[in-house]
């Protein structure tokens, strides 16, 4: 095995995408997630890839279309007023069916909001965000360890769904160091012969374009990519469960808000509340079937989020309103403390709200 | 000279906060009167504002940008600066910003501390690090910094870790790593950093052995 390394969570993100084969990197300066970009200017020039700091969020987003045009895997990252600006570029990337991963290191909204941690893009990562009928794999980590295993995850099911996958980290992660340790195993390469590389009049030509003429074929095109995203549905969904064999209350809680959400569990089980926890680490698909497992068993949920409650509005819908959840939050860059939420962890267990 | 002022950079994430903090505490329990300077202007994550109350219970003067830890992401510095460069009794503490970005903003004091001449530059280094695994990989990070601060330096502070999971046979294994960064600079390596936890393990192994406690985060 090899020797473990202390990495920022953006680092191991930069690390991660390169070990993936990825050597395109596009990106625009923008606190928390500025590390991602300084770490592919330092190693990029030195394997042969290319780091290019673009002139703007939209440029950078449209380079990533280009190079994902051409079948090589290519990111660029950001935070949250920056993914806004590439909301466009992420339509026109779903609209072609082309393989990329974005990186967005979340900070407090809306509007130029705050440098401080944020989960507040959840209906924009999971919803769209940009126009038209179309879904991003979301992927949200919790440990520096997983910045790297999800990155690498990321180009993966990017590749083999011709889908955009997203990062949904937050600053506290994307800045917080921890020791982590790279797998020695490849990552998952899929052939792309919709790829522009070039004929060499020895085929004919492939098109990228999500422009349709005729409506019926732009019909037609939508729902084989929402085909294609049942799929998704059916096989990617990922989550963990803690604690849940025989929980009465159900934190549902991703990111950083589930490390909190942990030590509020422990503290709950010390003082006799059987609490337990699903943390979604993929958002989009939601791992909807495991809720409503959850929901035959448990009293209530309590959805911990660093919003004003987004994911609660799937956690209800995923165990179709059949129990009470309840919602513990901080926003604007503020991380709830472990004893907020065990105080609704308490306040669950005797069915207020 | 007895070095009056401390000065710590190094590598983003190499731990120059942390133990920039710890060497406060020690020296002002050694009833030393301390002020300690946080010079970050590039990271509004994991500062030295963070621990304030701490320094404040501990009596240390606390320096730093009226915007650290809030949303003003401006790289501004106070002008109290200057005078606690001129502080003549006790010790003063520099807190540098990460890399030779970080280092830009020592350069419009390094004219004055290298007058004044009573200094120790150290070069905190953790070789756990991805971009400073390896003594030469972190002799060019040391040279970009002083390039960028104006002031050579003077030490390294060997802090190999791997945070909380960082047992005692790890800081051993990187103890040959920093006799190389040491032979190559020709500076001495004037403390080996472990966490508190680990440090009875380690005594009478290493040489100039500094014992540090951490921050406690809610996540953690």
């Amino acid at each position: 095995m090899e020797e473990k390394v202390l990495m920022k969570g953006n680092e191991a993100i930069a690390e991660a995408a390169i070990r993936s084969g990825c050597r395109h990197y596009f990106g625009y300066p923008i606190t928390p997630q500025t590390e991602i970009a300084a770490y592919m200017s330092k190693v990029m020039p030195k394997i042969g890839g290319t780091f290019l700091q673009a002139e703007s969020e939209v440029a950078a987003i449209n380079m990533v279309y280009g190079v994902a045009s051409t079948g090589k895997r290519v990111m660029t990252s950001s935070s949250s007023p920056g993914i806004s600006l590439k909301s466009e570029g992420l339509s026109y990337l779903a609209g072609s069916d082309l393989p990329a991963l974005v990186i967005n290191v979340q900070r407090g909204g809306p509007g130029l909001g705050g440098i401080q941690p944020s989960q507040s893009d959840y209906f924009q990562a999971t919803k769209g965000g940009g126009h038209g009928d179309y879904h991003m794999i979301v992927l949200a980590p919790s440990s520096v360890q997983e910045m790297a295993s999800l990155t690498m995850k990321g180009f993966e099911l990017a590749d083999k769904y011709r889908m955009t996958s997203m990062i949904l980290a937050d600053g506290t992660i994307g800045q917080m160091m921890e020791a982590i340790t790279f797998p020695e195993t490849k990552s998952e390469t899929v052939d792309t012969p919709w790829a522009v590389t070039g004929t060499e009049c020895k085929r004919p030509h492939n098109i990228i374009n999500s422009l349709s003429l005729v409506p019926e074929e732009l019909e037609r095109f939508n729902i084989q990519r929402f085909e294609r995203y049942a799929e998704v549905e059916k096989n990617e969904c990922m989550w963990e469960s803690y604690e849940m064999e025989d929980a009465e209350i159900c934190v549902v809680a991703f990111g950083i808000a589930a490390r909190v959400a942990k030590n509020a569990i422990v503290a709950a089980r010390a003082e006799g509340i059987k609490a337990g926890m699903i943390r979604p680490i993929t958002l989009w698909p939601f791992p909807k079937a495991a809720l409503y497992e959850a929901s035959k068993k448990v009293k209530a949920f309590v959805s911990v989020e660093l919003s004003m409650g987004q994911m609660i509005e799937d956690i209800e819908l995923a165990i179709r309103c059949s129990r009470p959840v309840s919602l513990c939050r901080r926003v604007g860059g503020v991380i709830p403390n472990p004893e907020e939420v065990l105080n609704s962890i308490r306040e669950a267990m005797k069915g207020g709200n | 000279m007895e070095p009056r002022i401390l000065l710590f950079a190094g590598h983003y994430g190499s731990g120059k906060t942390n133990i920039a903090l710890n060497v406060a505490l020690a020296r002002r329990k050694a009833g030393e009167p301390v002020s300690i300077v946080d010079l970050d202007i590039v990271n509004p994550y994991f500062r030295t504002k963070d621990s304030a109350e701490e320094l404040a219970r501990a009596g240390i003067h606390l320096v730093s940008s009226p915007f650290a830890n809030s949303n003003v992401d401006l790289p501004g510095l106070p002008a109290e600066i200057y005078p606690v460069l001129e502080t003549r009794d006790g010790c003063v503490i520099l807190d540098i910003g990460g890399d030779d970005r970080g280092a830009v903003a020592l350069g419009r004091y390094a004219p004055r501390i290298l007058e004044r001449g009573d200094y120790d530059m150290t070069f905190v280094v953790n070789f756990y690090r991805p971009l400073t695994r390896k003594a030469e990989e972190a002799l060019e990070v040391m040279r970009e910094i002083e390039t960028a601060g104006g002031i050579p330096f003077t030490s390294i502070t060997h802090n190999s870790n791997l945070g909380r999971e960082t047992r005692p046979e790890d800081v051993l294994r990187k103890m040959d790593e920093a006799d190389r960064l040491s032979e190559m600079s020709g500076l001495p390596v004037v403390r080996t950093t472990v966490y508190q936890g680990i440090q009875p393990e380690l005594e009478g192994k290493i040489p100039s052995l500094f014992g540090i406690h951490l921050q406690q985060h809610v996540f953690d």
